[in-house]
C-alpha cells in the first residue's frame, strides 16, 4: 500500500488560551485507502494527542464525524485521502460555534429538533402496546428517504440562510418533520404546522439547494421544505377562501 | 474547566462570493430583477398601446428598432426566459414529486411534461399573434 504525506491545515481553538481558532498544519503519512478521519486518528496517537473532534462508527451510520473539508460540509469517514489534493485545511462544521478544536455546539439544533415533535404523535386514543399501525409500503415509499438523515448536520453548515438568520429552523429539522407529517400512522401535522409554516420556518428557505447537494445520505431536504411551501399554502387558502372546508 | 465558544463571523453582504453554489444561486435570482425591466418594458407598450395614439405606437415600435434594444431582447430570452426556466423545470420534480401506487414517477418525466407545455403554449401564442 503506497504512502502520501498530505499537509493537513487543522483549525485549532482552545477557550481557555486562544482569543480566537488559528490553522495550524501537521504532515501526516497517508495510505491511500484512508479516510480523513484516519488521519485524524493518526494525528491524536501520534503527532497530537490535544486535539479534539468527534467520531464513532467511521461507516456513515453515527453522523458525529460531520466537518469542513476544504471548504465542503462532509462526513470525514467518507472523504478519502486518494481524492484529495496533498494540502487539506480541516475546519469545523461552519454556522455553529466551536467548543474546541473541531467540535461544534449543536444545542440550537437539538432545542429545534424538541420543538419540531420528531416523533410520531398520536391523538385521542387508548395506548395498548399489542396494538399495530398498519402501514403499507406505497405509505411507507413517501417518506423512506428522509428517515435515511443521521444527523451529521452538514445540511446546516451548508446553509447560507442559517448562517445568516440563526433563527431559520433549517433543513435538517424541516426534513425530519416532514418525514412525520407524510407518515400514515402520525396524526401531529396540526401541531407542527404553526412552527413549519412560520416566517422561521420553511418560508425562511430562499431554495438555495446547497443542503441537498452536501447531504451525505442523498436526503433531499431542499425538497421537503419545498413540498412544505405548496402545503402551507393550500392549508392557507383552504382556511381564508374555503372556509368551513376540512383541512 | 470554562466554556467559550467561539462564534465565526458571517459576512452579511458578501457571504455569496464563498462559494461557487453561492454564486450560481444569485445569478439566478438576480435574473428576476431583469425579468422585472423586462415587464416595464412590456408595460409601456402596452400604455402607447392604449393611450390610442398612433404616434405614441410608433415612437415606441421605433425605439425598439435600436441596437441596444435588440440586443436587450435576445439577452432577456436566453438568460431570462431559458435559464429561468431550465432551472425550475429542473426544480419540478423536488416540489412536486408523484407516486402511484408504488412507483413513482420519474422525474425526467415531470421536467418532460413541463418542456411540453412550454411548447404548447409558445405554439398557441405565436398563433395567436398571427405567426404560424
Amino acid at each position: 500500500m503506497s504512502n502520501r504525506v498530505l499537509q493537513l491545515e487543522i483549525m485549532r481553538y482552545d477557550p481557555e488560551q486562544d482569543a480566537e481558532p488559528a490553522y495550524r498544519t501537521y504532515s501526516v503519512p497517508c495510505q491511500e485507502d484512508w479516510a480523513i478521519l484516519d488521519a485524524l486518528n493518526y494525528i491524536k496517537e501520534n503527532l497530537d494527542t490535544t486535539l479534539s473532534y468527534r467520531w464513532s462508527c467511521h461507516m456513515m451510520v453515527c453522523g458525529s464525524c460531520g466537518m469542513m473539508v476544504n471548504g465542503e460540509p462532509s462526513l470525514t469517514c467518507k472523504v478519502f485521502v486518494r481524492d484529495l489534493p496533498d494540502r487539506v485545511r480541516i475546519e469545523p462544521l461552519a454556522n455553529f460555534p466551536i467548543e474546541r478544536d473541531l467540535v461544534v455546539v449543536l444545542d440550537d439544533v437539538m432545542e429545534k429538533m424538541q420543538r419540531a415533535q420528531l416523533h410520531i404523535i398520536r391523538s385521542g386514543e387508548a395506548k395498548d402496546p399489542s396494538s399495530e399501525h398498519e402501514q403499507s409500503p406505497a405509505a411507507l415509499k413517501k417518506f423512506k428517504q428522509y428517515t435515511m438523515c443521521i444527523n451529521c448536520m452538514a445540511c446546516y453548515a451548508a446553509c447560507p440562510q442559517y448562517a445568516l438568520d440563526p433563527e431559520f429552523i433549517g433543513p435538517a429539522v424541516l426534513a425530519l418533520a416532514h418525514r412525520y407529517n407524510l407518515d400514515s400512522r402520525d396524526q401531529g401535522r396540526a401541531q407542527r404546522l404553526n412552527l413549519l409554516a412560520d416566517h422561521d420556518g420553511a418560508w425562511n428557505c430562499s431554495f438555495v439547494g446547497a443542503c441537498s447537494e452536501v447531504c451525505p445520505k442523498q436526503v433531499d431536504p431542499a425538497a421537503a421544505i419545498q413540498q412544505m411551501k405548496i402545503e402551507a399554502s393550500v392549508e392557507w387558502l383552504k382556511q381564508n377562501l374555503l372556509p368551513g372546508m376540512p383541512s | 474547566m470554562s466554556r467559550r465558544p467561539y462564534i465565526r463571523p458571517v459576512s452579511r453582504t458578501a457571504w455569496y462570493m464563498t462559494h461557487v453554489r453561492y454564486k450560481s444561486y444569485m445569478l439566478r435570482e438576480l435574473t428576476c430583477v431583469l425579468v422585472a425591466v423586462y415587464c416595464v418594458l412590456i408595460l409601456s407598450g402596452l400604455a402607447a398601446l392604449a393611450s390610442g395614439t398612433q404616434t405614441r405606437w410608433d415612437e415606441f415600435l421605433a425605439s425598439q428598432q435600436h441596437l441596444a434594444w435588440i440586443l436587450f431582447h435576445g439577452f432577456a430570452l436566453v438568460f431570462f426566459t431559458v435559464y429561468q426556466s431550465i432551472a425550475w423545470f429542473g426544480l419540478a420534480p423536488k416540489a412536486m414529486p408523484l407516486q402511484m401506487g408504488d412507483r413513482t414517477v420519474p422525474g425526467g418525466l415531470i421536467v418532460a411534461a413541463h418542456y411540453m407545455l412550454w411548447l404548447v403554449l409558445s405554439a398557441a401564442l405565436f398563433w395567436i399573434a398571427g405567426v404560424i
